[in-house]
């Protein structure tokens, strides 16, 4: 008896929460929106089963439940039944297979006039590529992969040169254009998922796999990794912006070619060292750092890390916090330097200084540090080298109280919340697994060690 | 892929032809007249479809990795000038022509002792057996010598699935005679015990035969499958 | 007829009573302790899995109060939770332990064919567990790859236990798989050829035949995941390039060149798939036996819930790839596996309408093991409506990757399988021990298992349509779409857990106090007609049957047959006499 009244109240609790639960699909920005009428179909088919079979088994169990007398009916089968059965589940199968079937027709047939964009996935992080003015992707490889050439370019091929090259997580889309998306990893299995789209394909190393959408809404859209690819894969962000088509192609034509990245100069350390002078007030001749100054050691960091910090210390992403007090100060000196140039050659001059062991003022326990670097190694290596694949930095032989400080940002949000910083934002996620200053001494006083 | 495919339509094909001996269409709720019937299971030991069975696990193992072979080697089609292939045929070294020799010469001796041991021939039946035996430690070494040959050659790396493929295929194939031949070692062993009744190992050399055979079936398909790519 | 002579030679040796404390219960051959070892074996582990499943829900129900698991642990766990409880737990348990005790007694034989080897089976079996165990103790820890183990990840840096943790796995694998081969042989071997006399195919209990069916699939479809688990070894190992790519790993080139990340996709599913129903199968046997005594009605359709099971394990291997709809495969396969995975609904239906339709017209009653039959009908149905979704394939692509498919793939081969298992714990409880366990636990654990159970996962399929994405150690601040009350619902999940999780231990109370404390049982407590309810003693001696084999006149199912004095005639009752003679001993006189 309280069976059958227990499955009555969980199907009517079942209906109910179908219908008032705060959850259904996000709003859709796509042309799928097939998709999301067989989804209403199935539901409707499966919705009657559920209820329709769950009401006659509480039914049952009332009525023909055990009391004094009672005989159950002797009936091995009964042919007919079963058969009607049988036929009304096919129709109620056929009934979902066919949509399914007929908009899975469209989904493989990719439109005619879809443009393309190259997604290339990585752990943990999403870069771009449209083909340019030729309307060609040129040719990659993944043995071609490199800090200067993060897209496996083959620079030999003249089809790529012109190739829009997008090395951060935010991708823009016309409006209402068919849009063929070539998935890319250079490493692992991921897959490009934005929710509103609806559709969504993994992207496998080793081949190109692809899918096709038109978008229908302008906005941002989170782009979300949905195959596991690793101990970040929770923190593997990206953003689709869908624009008008005046605001894409503006945007479009301020992103650098191939060909441009590939003319880009190298670092000069002398004309940087006429630079760094401003610099060495707070960070130090050597770049050594000073810690009275609140100016971190520079020296021994990698180039790609300062370049970029100095980027976003010029264009608001790092010190836009009111509570970022030191990275404010910042912000005027960095734009001293007044182009990518600039950027360039003093980061080369850096990197020709001398490495000194900055003085230890951090103290915790290295032993519990160990345990929770495990997690900070997935990014920056077991040494605390810092790779440039992972976009993490050096940690090993920097200023520690500097690093103590980063962590606390982090983690309070003060650090990492600005929409373009998407490094910052990923690594908010994961410094959450230092929940308290004593973690954050312990992993620092392990990484001294290393 | 379509291996695959025609591997599960296999898989069914044999189920449902179960279905058909098994008689699944009776009613069993109908009482029968008389005694029960007694007529239950297949007029065969326990051993025999045992080793049966098995032999249709051992047909899945090749018949996957056959299909994964063929998979590999197609991978690249139609994946655009990024994926070039990584398959490269290599020579299969002439030795294995001996050593399949070896082997039929192996399963024919084989069938011979089963011959002699129906024929109730003790001294047979141990000579042949044994013989046997030889021919497939033969033929293992042989194996041994191509794998040597590959090794030692200038297109040995294990980068090339051709090459993983033919030591991971040999290697498998290898391992299930060995498991053979201690078999083959205990039944021999049988034989050789004093007053031995051949009635009791007639079913052991029966059943060894059996593996033979199948062993050197499936040995000839991986060869043909070897040559042919 | 020749067979039997056979098969009674080759059950000679098992007629000796083992004296010895050592070969009666730790190398023991008989069916019923290796059964016994199995089940120790499973739920132990199965316990470790489930203190994983709690840290787990902890950390994504209260991710800023417990600093319990880092990211890599909480993949780790995920992927151990997830084998242990597919392989380790359901599969062995189902067919290693309920297969293993069943199937000799219902079929009314001694013991399996080769006793042997089912030990054998079961240290190896042993042997898997304690490999896979030992890739907690390992550097770097367990694979934490997914249970799926794709590659590349599983074998590149990034992943936790990329090195050591994912061999350990591979080799604990294939060492089930040797284990599963033996008992496999077995027990199919055991319904082929040891049926007692009258025992034909189309009289066996539907138990045997889904642990039957199962074992096929199992023999079959291992082998799959054999293949896969020496290919990517070799892959790790010494660098082969069978599924590995030429890729960029952390900034540098590996030595691989073009192998096929799908092709171990395509092989692990082709082992995945058939998996699935290897669990389920033997579910639906046992239920459907729990079903029919319970409800003292013969099961609805006999036949076609036989011919159902055959259909269902033929058409699991032509389904394999509706787990890879989005996996970047050629998209033109989705037609042809939504079509047979959309084609295995009809016979599943099929034995759903016949579990409801055997308690149609009954006189059931509420015991604790048809408590949980009840259950498991609700939460199948639950889970296998919802596989309609993820089976068809442009349903499945906004909902793959999200909390919908982690609902679903838990409500119908999570809780609905082990509804089962508890409800056949249940039931054969007072064969196995002779004792009868506490029914006000039973209850409460039903309860608090089915309802506790419900409210974790149907929260998530609303979720997973609104997007959540699964395996996400956390969902920060950076995800739009999430809103809060998702973070509210995940507390309540994660005490949800916890609570379902508590219970299974007045469980465990449960079935060690009866052991010793518990009322004598009648030995055909719940007035069944199957063979295992006829053993001259309870719990049944070794040999299972005194000096002479039971000999069967009807099919497993006759329950309140008009006419009968009593509301059921046990399967070894001839015809002429319809009095269940002897019930005191089980067996007609």
């Amino acid at each position: 008896m309280v069976i059958a009244i227990a499955l009555i109240v969980l199907v009517v609790a079942t209906v109910l929460f179908h219908f008032l639960s705060p959850w259904w699909f996000t709003p859709i920005a796509s042309n799928w929106n097939t998709v999301d009428s067989t989804v209403d179909v199935t539901f409707w088919v499966t919705g009657v089963v559920f209820v329709a079979v769950n009401l006659f088994l509480a039914y049952c169990l009332i009525r023909y439940r055990h009391r004094k007398g009672n005989q159950a009916h002797y009936e091995p089968e009964n042919k007919k039944l079963e058969w009607w059965l049988t036929g009304i589940t096919s129709v109620g199968i056929a009934a979902m297979l066919a949509p399914g079937l007929s908009v899975w027709a469209k989904f493989v047939t990719v439109p005619e006039d879809a443009s393309a964009v190259e997604v290339l996935g990585q752990q943990w992080a999403w870069a771009y590529r449209f083909p340019g003015k030729d309307g060609q992707l040129g040719a990659s490889h993944a043995n071609l992969i490199s800090v200067e050439n993060p897209f496996g370019m083959d620079p030999n091929d003249p089809v790529g040169q012109d190739d829009v090259l997008i090395a951060n997580p935010q991708l823009h889309l016309p409006i209402d254009k068919p849009v063929k998306m070539l998935l890319r990893a250079k490493d692992v299995n991921h897959q490009f998922a934005v929710p509103q789209f609806r559709v969504k394909m993994d992207m496998v190393p080793g081949m190109v796999t692809h899918f096709w959408f038109t978008p229908t809404r302008t906005g941002e859209f989170d782009v979300l990794c949905e195959q596991l690819c690793g101990v970040a894969h929770f923190a593997m962000r990206g953003r689709v912006v869908v624009d008008t088509q005046d605001d894409f192609d503006k945007w479009l034509a301020s992103q650098p070619t191939f060909g441009q990245t590939l003319a880009a100069t190298k670092g000069d350390p002398v004309a940087g060292q006429a630079l760094f002078t401003a610099c060495t007030a707070c960070h130090g001749a050597k770049a050594e750092g000073n810690r009275e100054l609140n100016a971190p050691k520079l020296s021994g960091q990698a180039d790609w890390y300062l370049m970029r910090q100095i980027k976003s210390f010029k264009s608001g992403v790092r010190g836009s916090n009111e509570q970022d007090t030191f990275a404010k100060q910042m912000i005027p000196f960095a734009s001293m330097l007044a182009d990518d140039t600039a950027i360039r050659n003093v980061v080369a001059y850096i990197k020709t200084l001398p490495e000194v062991r900055p003085p230890a003022s951090v103290v915790g326990d290295p032993v519990h540090g160990k345990k929770l670097y495990e997690t900070c190694a997935a990014c920056h290596g077991d040494t605390a080298k810092g790779i440039w694949a992972t976009n993490a930095p050096r940690l090993s032989n920097m200023s520690d109280w500097y690093l103590a400080r980063q962590l606390q940002h982090f983690r309070d949000g003060i650090r990492g919340g600005h929409p373009q910083d998407f490094n910052g934002a990923q690594m908010r996620s994961m410094a959450k697994v230092l929940p308290d200053d004593q973690a954050i001494a312990d992993v620092l006083d392990y990484i001294r060690t290393l | 892929m379509s291996l695959t495919v025609a591997y599960g339509a296999l898989a069914t094909g044999i189920i449902v032809w179960a279905v058909l001996v098994m008689k699944l269409r009776s009613k069993p709720w109908e009482a029968t007249a008389g005694a029960a019937p007694a007529g239950t299971g297949f007029s065969v030991s326990a051993k025999r479809i045992g080793l049966w069975i098995f032999l249709a696990v051992v047909t899945s193992l090749f018949g996957l990795f056959l299909s994964a072979y063929y998979m590999r080697m197609g991978q690249h089609a139609g994946h655009g000038p990024m994926a070039a292939g990584d398959w490269h045929s290599i020579r299969d070294p002439s030795i294995l022509w001996l050593n399949t020799v070896l082997l039929i010469l192996g399963s024919v001796t084989m069938q011979s002792a089963r011959a002699a041991v129906a024929g109730s021939q003790l001294e047979q039946t141990r000579f042949r057996l044994f013989a046997a035996g030889l021919l497939t430690l033969a033929f293992l070494i042989g194996q041994w010598l191509a794998w040597r040959e590959i090794r030692y050659s200038e297109f040995f790396t294990p980068l090339n699935p051709a090459v993983a493929f033919f030591y991971v295929l040999t290697a498998v194939h290898a391992l299930h005679l060995l498991g053979g031949l201690v078999v083959w070692a205990r039944t021999l062993a049988r034989t050789l015990r004093k007053g031995v009744e051949l009635i009791d190992v007639r079913l052991s050399v029966e059943l060894t035969s059996v593996y033979w055979h199948y062993l050197l079936l499936v040995w000839l398909g991986l060869f043909a499958v070897l040559l042919s790519t | 007829m020749a067979f039997v002579a056979i098969a009674d030679r080759d059950h000679e040796h098992a007629l000796h009573d083992p004296q010895s404390f050592i070969r009666k219960y730790i190398w023991s051959q008989d069916h019923k302790v290796i059964a016994l070892q199995y089940g120790f074996v499973a739920t132990s582990i199965g316990l470790v899995a489930l203190t994983m499943s709690i840290l787990m829900r902890l950390q994504l129900g209260f991710p800023d109060t417990f600093h319990i698991i880092a990211p890599q642990d909480y993949y780790q766990y995920i992927t151990m939770h997830g084998m242990i409880m597919v392989i380790y737990l359901l599969t062995a348990l189902f067919l290693g332990g309920f297969g293993n005790y069943l199937i000799p007694l219902m079929l009314g034989a001694r013991d399996m064919v080769f006793p042997y080897l089912n030990m054998l089976s079961f240290w190896f079996y042993l042997l898997a567990v304690l490999v896979l165990v030992a890739g907690f103790f390992v550097p770097g820890g367990p694979t934490g790859a997914g249970w799926t183990l794709y590659p590349p990840q599983a074998v590149l840096p990034g992943t936790p236990g990329a090195s050591w943790g994912i061999i350990c796995m591979l080799a604990s694998l294939a060492i089930f798989i040797v284990a599963f081969t033996m008992g496999g042989l077995n027990y199919v071997t055991t319904v082929l050829q040891a049926r007692c006399r009258g025992m034909t195919f189309m009289r066996m209990p539907l138990s045997v035949w889904g642990i039957f069916m199962a074992s096929i699939l199992g023999l079959l479809a291992f082998p799959a995941l054999f293949v896969s688990a020496i290919m990517m070894a070799l892959d790790s190992l010494i660098g082969t390039s069978f599924f590995m790519p030429a890729v960029s790993s952390m900034g540098e080139q590996t030595v691989h060149t073009g192998g096929s990340p799908l092709l171990f996709q395509h092989l692990f599913w082709f082992f995945g798939h058939p998996e699935v129903y290897i669990v389920a199968l033997p579910a639906f046997g046992i239920v459907s036996d729990l079903i029919s005594t319970h409800a003292r009605r013969n099961i609805f359709g006999y036949r076609m819930m036989v011919w159902a099971i055959l259909a269902i394990g033929c058409l699991s291997f032509v389904v394999w790839a509706h787990h890879m709809y989005v996996s970047g495969m050629n998209p033109y396969f989705g037609f042809f596996f939504a079509t047979t995975t959309l084609i295995i609904a009809v016979p599943t239906a099929i034995k759903v309408y016949n579990w409801v339709l055997t308690i149609w017209r009954g006189d059931v009653h509420l015991t604790v093991p048809m408590l949980f039959a009840i259950g498991f009908i609700f939460t199948f149905i639950n889970g296998g409506l919802t596989g309609l979704f993820l089976g068809n394939v442009t349903v499945d692509v906004p909902l793959s990757g999200t909390y919908f498919v982690v609902a679903h793939f838990h409500m119908v081969m999570g809780v609905s399988p082990i509804l089962v298992v508890f409800g056949a714990i249940y039931h054969w409880y007072p064969k196995i021990t002779g004792r009868m366990f506490d029914e006000r636990l039973g209850k409460f654990h039903f309860w608090m298992t089915f309802i506790g159970a419900y409210a974790i996962f149907l929260p998530m399929h609303y979720m997973g349509i609104l997007g959540v994405p699964r395996r996400y150690y956390g969902y920060t601040d950076a995800i739009q779409f999430i809103p809060p009350s998702v973070h509210e619902a995940n507390e309540w999940i994660s005490i949800s857990a916890m609570l379902v999780a508590a219970t299974q231990l007045v469980f465990l109370y449960n079935l060690i106090h009866s052991y010793f404390k518990g009322p004598v049982a009648d030995p055909n407590p719940w007035r069944a007609t199957t063979l295992e309810w006829q053993t001259p003693q309870t719990p049944p001696k070794h040999g299972n049957w005194g000096k002479d084999l039971p000999e069967v006149h009807r099919w497993a199912y006759d329950y309140s047959v008009p006419g009968a004095p009593q509301d059921f005639i046990p399967q070894n009752v001839p015809h002429s006499e319809q009095t269940p003679a002897g019930r005191e001993h089980g067996v007609p006189t």
